[in-house]
């Protein structure tokens, strides 16, 4: 059973409609805002929790829980609320519709959620390349202010909230928070070690916290519909509905929200027109973006797209990004072309991880032509377990995670084209 | 940074009237903050004044200046951050994703097409000035894919020759439509949207 249009948040996902204030309340947005607000600081809190909802930016944190560790009294170090747009897992697309479509789903979902954390002032780190997204949410946080949803009496509610946009420019690292923080302050993107966390110590020495886009924008619908209205969706524990970036090997690419839970099989057929060629053409998925490790075709034939299904096969629901794989790919390439990536992105802070993602690349690299020795595949597989975890923050364990799920399910064809690449070798000499 | 540097820069009036509004919103004391922005302010300034976006040293000392940072704290985050441009490139950056989800859509043939059309591989700058081709990370339009950046603009679902098209139009100085190259609505599926058809939804709120 899919999930029904009138239980969809993102109604305006594909920009069928305008953006801009007159059609976005027609849609319910700003519905109320300022009575939501009147309900109180731990009404809120209490709500989200109750809803189940887990960040959707990749960790799959409880939004409800987070928001309650910011300090409760006030003290002279403002709070800040800070909404995370860096939008740059491979295979993530999500929050670009959400900017660019649904503005003010996101503007309203910052004020409650500033207001929730005591916060009088938000800044939303967008990545530097959505350059005509920012300015569309630019133009949207002006229209609020003029209609005085947002500024010093916020949607009538007696709190102050403003609202700022800040372009990064081109780090995947910002889009891990300490890192975004520091990059806010204006500094290279370079991640902090916690503790402390960003609740206690963050944006300018103060108690901070940072939300993901889409994590931020389903707030607004869930305190209107009720905690009751959101968690009945996917399965519990993976409560709610999601947008999924569906892309690949599909006849049909596209964004879609669905309700969690559902089977990614289902998923993939009924939005995204199936695999080419047929299911049975299916080589394997990246479920959730690039740092979740692949899963072949067997577990895609039942698996269900939750955070908890998908950690039972040693992956992770991630941003929601399913990177499909036909028959025809080179799976190694594929892999090793995201070692590139997190040699690239990599900002070079920790030594297992400025070094260790260009070995593992050019490990990779090899690996593609064949150019190894097969006891290479455990050395290269010990060498990600030694990067795993001893790094500031986890792009390096997301750099080696694709890595280890290829090894583990892909290994002869690693093999394969170890010993085709000896043998081409060996035949001119055989000859002479 | 092996290249000829101008030996001064000064803000234009559009570039003051940005900085102003920026700086505006950061806390006092702040303003460091605002380093990434003044980057951005000098680049585009450099595109308007000299058809080639990029930063000189000499303008990130003057960003230094006006944010009362010490200069290296300027450069090291003008070399850390991807989009700031460190040597001049030529009018139209083509910004090529080759990252996977790209890649498996055929991103090798856009690269291709980049190559014949503009004449140029990946982190050249073209003899006339007009094109520099890098390739990027994964620019965000996954579904999309391949996708192109054209300076701002995204140009998205490209093959072959509706790449080569594109850069013809812009040889011609004319702007292309940004977007899906077979006009696809942003990330709906192919052939029109499968959900959000509910006619209710044209005139109703959220329940």
């Amino acid at each position: 059973m899919a999930l029904h249009d009138r239980d969809r948040i993102f109604t305006n996902l594909y920009g069928l409609q305008e953006w801009q204030l007159p059609a976005a309340q027609r849609r319910g947005n700003w519905d109320g805002t300022g009575t939501i607000l009147g309900k109180g600081r731990d009404w809120i809190i209490e709500e989200m929790k109750n809803s189940g909802l887990r960040g959707r930016g990749g960790a799959g944190f409880p939004t409800g829980l987070k928001w309650s560790f910011m300090p409760k009294q006030a003290s002279e170090r403002p709070h800040y609320l800070v909404v995370n747009a860096d939008e740059s897992e491979p295979g993530t697309c999500k929050d670009r519709d959400i900017i660019r479509h649904d503005p003010h789903a996101l503007i309203e979902g910052c004020l409650i959620a500033g207001f929730a954390m005591g916060a009088h002032a938000g800044y939303i780190y967008i990545r530097g390349e959505y350059y005509n997204e920012s300015r569309v949410l630019e133009a949207a946080i002006e229209e609020a202010y003029a209609a005085g949803l947002l500024g010093a009496n916020a949607s009538g509610s007696g709190w102050g909230f403003d609202l700022h946009v800040h372009r990064g420019a081109g780090a995947y690292i910002c889009g891990e928070e300490t890192a975004l923080i520091e990059s806010l302050e204006g500094k290279k993107g370079m991640p902090r070690l916690k503790p402390p966390f960003p609740a206690a110590v963050g944006l300018y020495g103060c108690p901070t916290t940072v939300n993901n886009v889409e994590t931020i924008a389903v707030v607004p619908t869930i305190l209107r519909r009720g905690a009751g209205w959101f968690a009945q969706f996917g399965r519990p524990k993976n409560s709610g509905t999601k947008i999924f970036c569906i892309q690949g090997h599909v006849n049909t690419p596209c964004n879609v929200e669905e309700e969690m839970s559902i089977p990614l099989r289902e998923l993939i057929e009924r939005h995204a027109g199936g695999v080419r060629g047929g299911w049975d053409n299916l080589l394997c998925v990246i479920p959730g973006g690039s740092s979740t490790p692949l899963l072949p075709k067997h577990i895609c034939d039942d698996v269900l797209m939750d955070f908890d299904a998908l950690r039972e096969h040693r992956s992770a629901l991630g941003t929601a990004g399913v990177i499909v794989m036909d028959k025809s790919t080179d799976i190694v390439r594929a892999i090793a072309r995201l070692s590139k990536f997190y040699k690239h992105e990599s900002c070079g802070q920790c030594t297992p991880c400025r070094e260790g993602m260009g070995w593992v690349s050019r490990m990779m690299e090899r690996m593609v032509e064949g150019r190894a020795d097969i006891s290479e595949i455990d050395v290269l597989e010990d060498v990600t377990r030694r990067i795993e975890g001893h790094t500031i923050c986890a792009l390096a364990d997301g750099g080696v995670w694709p890595v280890q799920g290829l090894i583990r399910h892909f290994r002869p064809v690693m093999e394969e084209r170890i010993a085709a690449y000896k043998a081409a070798r060996a035949l001119p000499m055989a000859a002479e | 940074m092996n290249v000829e540097q101008p030996t001064h820069f000064a803000f234009d009036e559009s570039s003051e009237a940005e900085i102003n509004k920026t700086i505006a919103h950061y806390p006092a004391g702040k303003q460091a903050s605002a380093v990434i922005p003044l980057l951005y302010v000098v680049q585009r300034q450099m595109g308007r004044a000299t058809g080639s976006a990029w930063v000189p040293k000499v303008a990130m000392d003057v960003v230094a200046e006006r944010l009362s940072m010490p200069p290296i704290r300027v450069y090291e985050v003008a070399t850390f951050y991807f989009m700031f441009n460190m040597k001049p490139i030529g009018r139209h950056h083509l910004q090529l994703c080759g990252t996977t989800p790209c890649m498996l859509r055929g991103s090798d043939d856009v690269a291709r097409a980049c190559r014949d059309a503009a004449g140029i591989g990946v982190g050249q700058t073209s003899a006339d000035g007009m094109f520099t081709l890098t390739e990027v990370e994964c620019l965000g339009a996954c579904v999309n894919a391949p996708v192109l950046q054209v300076d701002d603009d995204y140009f998205e679902d490209l093959d072959y020759n509706r790449t080569v098209a594109l850069i013809e139009v812009l040889k011609r100085g004319e702007k292309p439509n940004p977007g899906s190259s077979i006009g696809r609505r942003a990330s709906a599926p192919e052939g029109g949207p499968l959900t959000l058809l509910d006619a209710w939804l044209d005139v109703g709120g959220q329940g």
